[in-house]
């Protein structure tokens, strides 16, 4: 057995162990780590795979963007995980069933018969200097110009829905008006008027 | 005018029609006044004409006379058309139908003067009521004419279903009374029966001779007289013998014989100028006429003729005793109706068929005579019909009395009235006949007279003489008929009397339907009965049983209900006679006998069937039953859709699974 | 001379095959996560992010046996929806959590037939 496929099986066997803990353990915090280290294993393979630039993306991304969202939703939200957890035996044969059902199938699909090194040989390892990021670089503003504009423009709306959709006025919360104050005038505050002096008593 | 007999033919029958369409659809404006004369016209025409027919034919020798009018349609060679026949036979019932109908119009004039009082107040049909009457009354005798004219099938169908139609219109012509009501149902349905049969005999004798017309089938007839017809598996019925039972099962409806006699006595419930006139002399006998006009049919089947002569039979003794046993006036007068038409039967069954038409005829003016001589005294006693509260009535009503007496003594056949030489002609005719049953023919004819005579001078004397048991303000207001009563009393009373004597020779032994009916020498009973003048016939009878038997039934009627008034309910408390008089109240049973079996029967048929079929079947499994499965299947369906994104989920994934599944397995 | 498979094994390299059998068992556990996690929606959300990562793998494994770049801009771009995606489902979360106090799935039946 040679090193990497060492390397491959330790992290394939890290990962599916981590998918099955993401989704069996009983606490969402748990279970946000967890997939925490299924993203870092399946970086892993992606370097193996010679796709260092999305394994290093990965990382950043999803370790370091989306999962921190994430834990950070959980520990916001004040949830009481029990009732959740409700009907989870009773759906264990059932989801098992399905998953082993699902997977036997594809993997008829996808095993060796069709999928071999017969069929398709381990490509030449790259050179040390051959760079990933500049493959991709190349792509992305040449050929794939418009979708990785679109796809920016996607983000944006994302950014923009998630801030509406959490955006929201408390009534009763006392807040600054900005524009008011801006606008404001002495004769608005002060008000000078005319009266008859009074005796001193 | 009268340039041709098709001309005057036409004029005979469509003078009523016109006179009812007026009568019925203008009666509102014309009055009543307009609307009697304008029907009396009418009829008086076709009546009118009707002896000049008959003179044409009768006395001028004019050869018979068969011609179409009208060609309605022609199918596949089949002619449908209305047409004319016109021979002696045609001759007599025309004048029969249009001098009672006559009579009886003028009649209808005292008798419904006061119809308003008949009506509940308020009620929606009481206007005109007068004017519909007569519109019905020449209706009837329109569609009797075109029965009696006819020269084919599909008309006399016509004809038979139109009299059956006024008929039951005139049956419940006091549309207000429940009785009337169930009384017209119940003619409706029975004779719906006798018209079943009568139809399924027309379909016959349309599928096997091909043609509707008379004059075909009966050349044809020789020719199909050994064909068979399998009725169900196994059983081959001569074709002739088929027809021939089935066009009387329809007689036998129109008719009253025994076993559909049933709705005839309920019938009474009509006005009386109608049982006169439809359900004694002439509707009721249609049926007999149809057999004397079928002659060349049933002549070739004995068993038919059989089958004739045991129902008339039974109908001429059974339906007689009944009579004694009723209170009612008119209902011993349509008892008496019945068992003379079951003697008109039996002259058919006995191949003397001229004999029973000559009853039918003589017939017609007695009991026309008798029962609007009953309507007379329905009047005088403001439309009381028990005759246990009459009585008397002799010195009250002397035309009435008078006119009565003459139709009873025709009706039991008292030596030189019509009746006798009818009745006789017929009694003598079975004694002759050798066809089976004849036997029990013959005795229950002979008995029949004794009955006969019982019964009509039971409700003579119970009317006209011994005690007045009325109530006293009946009695205070009684008086004798006004003149348009009386005046057809008299001019029915005339024939009553006389037309024996002057037809008996030529219509019964002479050769006067020699055109009309045929009979085999070897049927030919009437030709050995020997009688050659009306006069020998009355020596003779002064001989034999039925006069003896008629004078008896006289004689204890007499003894009975005038000298010992107190044996009649003595007679009844006997055991058997007790048992026997229970049983002829009841009618025999049938009428429980058919509420049981067919009323029941067939209300159980439908109650099942409604069940069975309609709650259950159609509305329960294919109505509500659809909309239940479709309710349960999409009760059941409605958990797919729970609202739960993941159920949606899990379908997806399980459908991707399966077509995964399929694309990698294959 | 057709290879016995099992001679791969010890060739010393991973077949295709072995990565898309990895992203197959990946994407059933989240199949099945979701199956017995149905009423807690961000288990839900994170089987997600695990379906896309099997399909991430295979693309990536694809482009690599395949020595096309063209998988690997899409798992890129894969990736930047899956974040935006993220992000929206997070925040629907949120709103749905100061509506309802609850996000348990099966409180959520308002489509029902």
């Amino acid at each position: 057995m040679s090193f990497e496929q060492i390397v491959f099986y330790f992290f394939a066997a890290v990962l599916i162990l981590a998918a099955g803990a993401v989704i069996t353990v009983r606490s969402a915090v748990h279970a946000a780590l967890f997939l925490v280290l299924a993203f870092f294993t399946t970086a892993a393979l992606w370097l193996l795979l010679e796709a260092e630039f999305l394994a290093i993306t990965l990382v950043l991304v999803y370790v370091g963007a989306v999962m921190v969202l994430f834990l950070f939703v959980v520990m916001m939200l004040d949830i009481n995980a029990a009732p959740m957890r409700e009907g989870f035996a009773r759906y264990l044969p059932v989801a098992a069933l399905v998953a082993v059902l699902t997977v036997v199938v594809m993997v008829m699909a996808v095993g060796r018969e069709h999928f071999g090194l017969d069929q398709f040989a381990a490509p030449e390892r790259m050179s040390a200097d051959v760079s990933n990021t500049r493959m991709l670089g190349e792509q992305l503003y040449t050929v794939y110009l418009y979708p990785f504009e679109i796809a920016a423009v996607i983000l944006l709306v994302a950014i923009v829905a998630a801030i509406a959709l959490t955006l929201r006025r408390r009534p009763g919360t006392r807040y600054q008006s900005v524009e008011k104050q801006v606008r404001v005038r002495s004769e608005d505050r002060l008000k000078v008027i005319k009266m008859n002096a009074e005796e001193r008593k | 005018m009268f340039d041709s007999i098709q001309d005057i033919s036409l004029y005979i029958v469509l003078a009523p029609l016109i006179g009812a369409i007026i009568a019925g659809l203008f009666g509102g404006v014309i009055g009543r006044a307009g609307a009697h004369t304008v029907t009396i016209i009418g009829v008086a025409i076709a009546f009118a004409l009707s002896l000049l027919v008959f003179k044409y034919i009768v006395f001028d020798g004019m050869e018979p006379q068969n011609f179409s009018v009208y060609t309605w349609l022609i199918s596949e060679g089949i002619r449908f058309e209305i047409g004319f026949l016109i021979d002696e036979l045609t001759a007599m019932m025309m004048v029969v139908v249009t001098f009672v109908s006559l009579m009886v119009h003028i009649y209808t004039v005292g008798y419904m003067s006061h119809d308003e009082e008949n009506w509940p107040s308020g009620s929606l049909a009481a206007p005109n009521s007068y004017q519909r009457f007569f519109s019905y009354i020449s209706l009837f005798t329109f569609s009797m004419l075109m029965l009696v004219m006819a020269n084919n099938f599909l008309q006399l169908f016509f004809g038979w279903e139109a009299v059956g139609l006024v008929s039951y219109l005139l049956i419940g012509f006091w549309s207000s009374r429940e009785s009337a009501v169930f009384a017209n149902l119940k003619a409706f349905l029975v004779n719906r029966v006798g018209d079943f049969g009568f139809l399924l005999g027309i379909g016959a004798v349309l599928m096997y001779f091909n043609t509707l017309d008379y004059a075909s089938v009966f050349n044809a007839v020789e020719l199909h007289k050994d064909m068979t017809i399998s009725i169900w598996p196994g059983s081959e019925w001569n074709i002739i013998t088929v027809i021939g039972i089935l066009l009387f099962i329809g007689a036998m409806g129109k008719s009253a014989q025994v076993p559909l006699h049933v709705w005839l006595p309920d019938s009474m419930e009509g006005p009386t100028p109608i049982s006169a006139l439809i359900h004694a002399a002439t509707m009721v006998t249609a049926g007999i006429f149809m057999v004397a006009r079928m002659s060349p049919i049933y002549e070739l089947s004995e068993v038919a003729l059989s089958f004739v002569l045991i129902i008339g039979a039974i109908t001429a003794l059974f339906m007689g005793l009944l009579g004694l046993v009723q209170h009612d006036i008119k209902r011993v007068v349509a008892y008496s109706t019945l068992s003379q038409l079951g003697y008109m039967t039996v002259a058919l069954g006995a191949s003397a068929y001229a004999a029973g038409v000559f009853h039918l005829m003589t017939h017609a003016f007695f009991k026309a005579l008798l029962f609007l001589a009953a309507g007379s005294v329905i009047i005088a006693l403001h439309h009381k019909q028990d005759m246990r509260e009459m009585g008397g009535l002799r010195k009250y009503m002397p035309i009435t009395w008078i006119t009565s007496l003459i139709g009873s003594l025709a009706l039991i056949g008292a030596p030189g009235f019509s009746g006798f030489f009818s009745k006789d002609s017929i009694i003598e005719a079975v004694g002759h006949s050798t066809i089976p049953g004849a036997g029990f023919a013959y005795f229950a004819v002979l008995a029949g007279v004794f009955i006969t005579a019982l019964y009509s001078f039971r409700m003579y004397f119970l009317v006209f003489h011994g005690k007045e048991r009325m109530d006293a303000h009946t009695r205070s207001h009684l008086h004798e008929s006004p003149a348009v009563v009386t005046v057809p009393l008299i001019l029915l009373a005339i024939p009553s009397v006389i037309i024996g004597w002057i037809y008996v020779d030529s219509m019964v032994f002479g050769d006067f339907f020699a055109n009309a009916i045929t009979v085999l020498p070897e049927h030919d009973v009437l030709s050995q009965v020997g009688f050659t003048t009306a006069f020998g016939m009355i020596l003779h009878s002064l001989v034999t049983a039925p006069f003896w038997l008629a004078l008896a039934g006289v004689g204890v009627a007499w003894y009975l209900y005038m000298l010992r008034t107190d044996l009649p309910a003595k007679i009844v408390q006997l055991p058997v006679i007790r048992t026997l008089y229970a049983l002829l109240q009841r009618n025999y049973g049938f009428d429980a006998f058919n509420n049981l079996v067919f009323g029941r029967g067939s209300r159980g048929l439908g109650t099942g069937l409604w069940k069975a079929g309609d709650v259950t079947i159609i509305d329960g499994l294919l109505v509500n039953g659809s909309a239940r499965l479709v309710g349960l299947i999409s009760s059941l369906l409605r958990h797919v859709q729970s609202g739960y994104l993941y159920h949606y989920a899990f379908a997806m994934i399980i459908g991707l699974l399966a077509l995964f599944g399929l694309f990698v397995v294959a | 001379m057709p290879r016995n498979v099992s001679d791969d094994w010890g060739q010393g390299m991973i077949a295709l095959s072995d990565y898309l059998t990895v992203a197959a068992i990946l994407f059933g556990l989240s199949m099945a996560g979701m199956f017995i996690n149905r009423k807690n929606i961000i288990i839900l959300l994170m089987c997600i992010e695990l379906m896309l990562l099997a399909v991430n793998i295979n693309f990536i494994a694809f482009s690599h046996f395949l020595g096309d770049v063209a998988g690997q801009i899409f798992v890129f771009f894969i990736l930047t929806v899956a974040a935006a995606e993220a992000a929206i489902g997070l925040a629907i979360l949120v709103v749905l959590f100061r509506n309802r106090g609850s996000i348990n799935v099966a409180d959520m039946d308002t489509l029902k037939g």
